[in-house]
């Protein structure tokens, strides 16, 4: 009952001065407006620029490296314990690439329950033979459904198909930079030399093109079973286990097990691409300010307005108090009269954010390095809806409560004698 | 014996604003239920300043204030603000009607801020009000198109939305003209003959006090007659 006459009052004040009460709330709409879509934009290209990096970077990946042995021959004989044994000049061991029982440990990942999939590769530094100049590379075997179903392989394949390199003997997706180089056509022969010099003729089946130019000078990709036939080595011959998890924040922990459990090299996402993390944060934080300030803004909007309101409906506020209002009950008029800006404003704000941000999604942009982006990217994230909506609720209600407790406060003797 | 409905014993009060005045020094009266009454002197004799203190609205004063045999003194702003809306009605000078409300609903806001009643009976009560004071016809105006002797009425209606044990008035007559003020005067009369109900009016104008049943006499902060 209370409320009701509260809000009965504060809505006839408010139609009074509607006109004013209107641009305090368009205020707010704008600013709620530029937030959304602000942050929309700004989160999806965050996420488009990691993507380029994180789509094509297992969360974990687990790999020999060349290192000296840790527990040299010596060590092994454990007679003198309790004293050290200095060896000068370690190198090395011959040892391969390889990861010993590859299988088995793939085996025993796809039935980890935090894993999503497991894609092996095996990489092969090779040469391009460009008539008389050797061009460096590196082939990438890999297991074309799994590296499509968890890297989004395809999406980068700018020409050719991905399914012609399972099907195709001797085949190769070639990076766009190096076909540039070598001036190659899709269908053509190329012939690859590595390090141990066998030579072998590859068929181009495809483009590959990752955005990143570096990576498309140097790298092109075969199966796992062509690679295999370069190097030489048996079926079981891979270098890398590409693991992705459904929870990309358990990467550290789980590597750190993987590296003891299967006695390889393992290395996780955040490790290995920690300026992207960084960047996004920063970016993040600056379209944060941004859009608080323009809150902020529209809240000394709203502020102007109300003490405006107070100023003139003194004698209202008078006769409300003598007749059995208290300062609480004029508190409350004026803050509903505030937080009804802020709904009306907030609400309409998100509308049109959703609408900006859709609009934003529909202009072209279309970049060289991005094949599989044609419009400018947009993230709907519901949080950033939430943050809106609060903060137009939080910042419309500090704008309300100063000029409020001013109205709370005022002395109906004053206003009534000074008449 | 008449139940009194106010009672001031001892009541002082001093302005400190630029130099201590003394406005008001230790008034003592009571006024029984039933009894129109008036205060009456010159401006700036402090009977205005005596009624707000008497309407609770102003809380700085030395003496003590019961209201229907109830101590006024070191009550919350809540609390006042309740015994106001339950227990006392105002006319002012100023009619103090809200632009935004049509007439029926300025007279019913007390009532719905009482809130005893559902709002329908309030606004039956209010059209009842209305109806006492010459006034029904105007129940769906706004105030910015009623002449002034009208809005004082409505003001009046206003007051007596809660039936309240006191009706106050400063100088409710003060802005009308002969006829209109007349025509108020007479509504107080009626409403004190008729209705029993208890008035305290602070005027200047010797025809309306002279017609009074008590007149209150004040000057520089003392009561010097009280008939």
């Amino acid at each position: 009952m209370k409320i009701k006459l509260i809000t009965q009052i504060s809505f006839s004040m408010l139609y009074a001065r509607l006109k004013q009460t209107t641009v305090a709330a368009v205020g707010v709409t704008f600013s709620i407006t530029m937030f959304i879509a602000l942050l929309s934009f700004m989160a999806g290209l965050n996420d488009l620029l990691d993507n380029l990096i994180l789509n094509r970077t297992p969360h974990v990946r687990l790999y020999n490296e060349i290192l000296p042995s840790i527990i040299q021959p010596i060590d092994r004989m454990g007679v003198n314990s309790g004293t050290y044994n200095f060896v000068k000049h370690i190198k090395p061991k011959n040892d391969l690439l390889e990861i010993r029982n590859s299988e088995a440990i793939i085996t025993a990942l796809k039935n980890d329950p935090n894993v999503l999939g497991v894609a092996p590769k095996t990489a092969v530094p090779i040469f391009y033979n460009v008539g008389v100049i050797n061009l460096t590379g590196v082939i990438n075997g890999i297991d074309v459904d799994a590296e499509n179903r968890l890297f989004t392989f395809q999406d980068y394949v700018v020409e050719g198909n991905t399914i012609d390199l399972k099907n195709t003997p001797n085949s190769i997706i070639l990076g766009i930079g190096a076909a540039k180089k070598m001036l190659i056509q899709v269908g053509d022969n190329i012939q690859i030399t590595t390090n141990e010099g066998n030579r072998l003729q590859l068929k181009v089946v495809g483009f590959f093109q990752s955005g990143i130019e570096e990576i498309d000078k140097v790298q092109s990709y075969a199966t796992i079973a062509t690679t295999q036939k370069i190097l030489r080595k048996p079926a079981s011959y891979i270098t890398d286990i590409q693991v992705k998890l459904y929870d990309m924040t358990k990467a550290p922990a789980l590597a750190k097990s993987y590296n003891k459990l299967f006695e390889v090299q393992a290395i996780d996402i955040q490790t290995a691409n920690a300026q992207f993390e960084t960047g996004s944060s920063v970016r993040t934080l600056i379209s944060y300010a941004v859009g608080i300030t323009l809150l902020i803004v529209a809240g000394f909007g709203i502020y102007n307005i109300l003490n405006m309101m107070i100023y003139e409906k003194m004698d209202s506020i008078a006769i409300l108090k003598a007749t059995g209002f208290s300062g609480k009950d004029v508190n409350a008029i004026f803050i509903t009269i505030a937080l009804t800006i802020g709904l009306v404003g907030g609400a309409l704000g998100l509308i049109f954010g959703l609408g900006l941000s859709a609009l934003i999604g529909q202009i072209p942009f279309n970049t060289a390095s991005l094949p599989t982006v044609k419009t400018y990217p947009i993230n709907y994230n519901i949080n950033f809806y939430l943050i809106g909506a609060i903060f137009s609720i939080i910042t419309t209600y500090f704008a309300g409560y100063f000029p409020s407790r001013k109205a709370s406060r005022i002395d109906p003797v004053d206003i009534i004698r000074g008449k | 014996m008449e139940k009194k409905v106010i009672e001031a014993i001892g009541i002082s009060k001093s302005f400190h604003d630029p130099i201590t005045v003394k406005v008001l020094s230790d008034v003592s009266f009571s006024i029984n239920s039933g009894e129109f009454v008036s205060i009456v002197g010159k401006s700036g004799c402090g009977k205005s300043t005596l009624l707000y203190i008497l309407s609770t609205m102003d809380t700085s004063y030395e003496g003590q204030l019961f209201l229907d045999g109830i101590l006024m003194n070191k009550k919350k702003d809540k609390e006042l603000a309740k015994v106001r809306n339950e227990k006392i009605g105002f006319v002012f000078q100023f009619h103090y009607l809200l632009a935004e409300f049509n007439i029926l609903k300025n007279v019913m806001l007390p009532g719905l801020k009482l809130g005893i009643f559902p709002p329908k009976e309030i606004e039956h009560r209010a059209y009842e009000k209305l109806k006492i004071l010459g006034i029904e016809n105007e129940a769906i105006k706004f105030p910015n198109q009623l002449s002034g002797g009208q809005k004082q009425r409505v003001a009046i209606a206003r007051a007596l939305i809660n039936e309240p044990l006191i009706i106050m008035g400063d100088e409710p007559t003060g802005n009308l003209d002969k006829k209109n003020s007349d025509m108020v005067f007479n509504i107080f009369k009626e409403l004190a003959e008729e209705y029993r109900q208890t008035l305290l009016i602070v005027t200047h104008d010797m025809d309306f006090a002279a017609n009074t049943h008590r007149i209150i006499t004040m000057e520089d902060g003392k009561i010097i007659s009280n008939l």
